[in-house]
């Protein structure tokens, strides 16, 4: 395995870890207060929508000329990866709330059990809109990742693998806990995928626009830990100068 | 119907552009940059690493500030 798709891997992991830690806590939520059965009718609904998805766009995306693919595909991973580097810089200075899994569920709870019009031991179409919801909302985002590397590599299927192990311990560990994974470092894992996306949105949209890296793929060792760096001193210098230390809570829908 | 589509354009803007749209700008705008210089025979390899630590600071610095 060479060290892009060895990143690859990596990031995939890794988004698709913490995407599936808060979607499952959303199905447990509904399935432990309304109907197992429902909730997973939803789940197995939403992961079928996101391997479609996943399945249509994977082809078209890998028959596009390469330096199309790279600036396109680095310029919208540089977006989202960029996106989730901020959120994670500002919650790691204190400046947002950290993601609280355990406040999740708790609200998730409430919810399900105020929702009403629960009769008897049938579908519920609650737990199955909820369930579906979640997955499809935080599966979306892993899609794209999924896609983005996997195309520009020509290894949509070692990117969909690196995704299926993710899904498969992270539900492994619920069903273990039988509980939200809420010891998971949610943050830590979302500051390094934002450093892997944007590194790579970065490789990747400079060769589509035309432009050499200095070393060629090397250069990804000294642009990745470069960042990290950065990064960091960011978070730093901002708790230091003006983080408010906000209380952990809940931050349902925001994925990254 | 109207309703739909604007709800359908506001959630596609929301997943692509985020909280921040300076990021999605400036990163248009340093891709296109990267391009200029790249097509002008001249080393293009680091705007992108500049544009990105500079557009992080700035976002972040555009967030503190809310």
């Amino acid at each position: 395995m060479s060290g892009t798709e060895l990143g690859l891997a990596v990031s995939v992991f890794l988004a698709c870890s913490v995407e599936a830690v808060e979607a499952l806590t959303i199905v447990l939520a509904v399935g432990v207060t309304r109907s197992w059965s429902s909730a997973l009718y939803g789940v197995g609904a939403g992961v079928a929508v996101l391997a479609v998805i996943v399945a249509a766009l994977g082809p078209a995306l890998t028959s596009l000329p390469i330096n199309t693919l790279r600036v396109a595909i680095g310029g919208l991973l540089l977006v989202f990866g960029l996106q989730w580097l901020r959120k994670a810089v500002l919650r790691a200075a204190g400046l947002k709330a950290l993601h609280d899994e355990q406040a999740t569920f708790a609200a998730e709870r409430e919810a399900a059990q105020a929702a009403g019009g629960r009769a008897g031991t049938g579908f519920d179409g609650y737990s199955f809109v909820i369930s579906f919801k979640g997955v499809l909302l935080e599966g979306l985002e892993v899609a794209f990742i999924v896609l983005t590397f996997g195309a520009n590599q020509h290894k949509v299927g070692l990117a969909a693998a690196a995704a299926g192990v993710a899904i498969t311990l992270v539900v492994l560990g619920g069903v273990a806990a039988k509980a939200p994974l809420a010891r998971v470092p949610e943050n830590a894992m979302k500051f390094a995928v934002g450093v892997m996306l944007t590194s790579f949105g970065t490789f990747w949209g400079t060769e589509g626009a035309g432009a050499s890296w200095p070393g060629g793929d090397a250069a990804l060792l000294v642009i990745i830990p470069s960042l990290l760096v950065c990064s960091l001193a960011m978070a730093r210098w901002l708790g230091r100068n003006g983080g408010a230390r906000p209380q952990a809570g809940v931050v349902v829908g925001d994925s990254t | 119907m109207t309703a739909a589509v604007r709800k359908a354009v506001l959630s596609v803007w929301e997943f692509v552009v985020g909280d921040d749209w300076v990021i999605a700008a400036g990163v248009v705008l340093a891709l296109a940059a990267t391009a200029l210089i790249a097509g002008a025979h001249a080393a293009a390899w680091w705007v992108m690493p500049v544009a990105v630590v500079g557009l992080l600071a700035l976002s972040l610095a555009r967030a503190r500030a809310r």
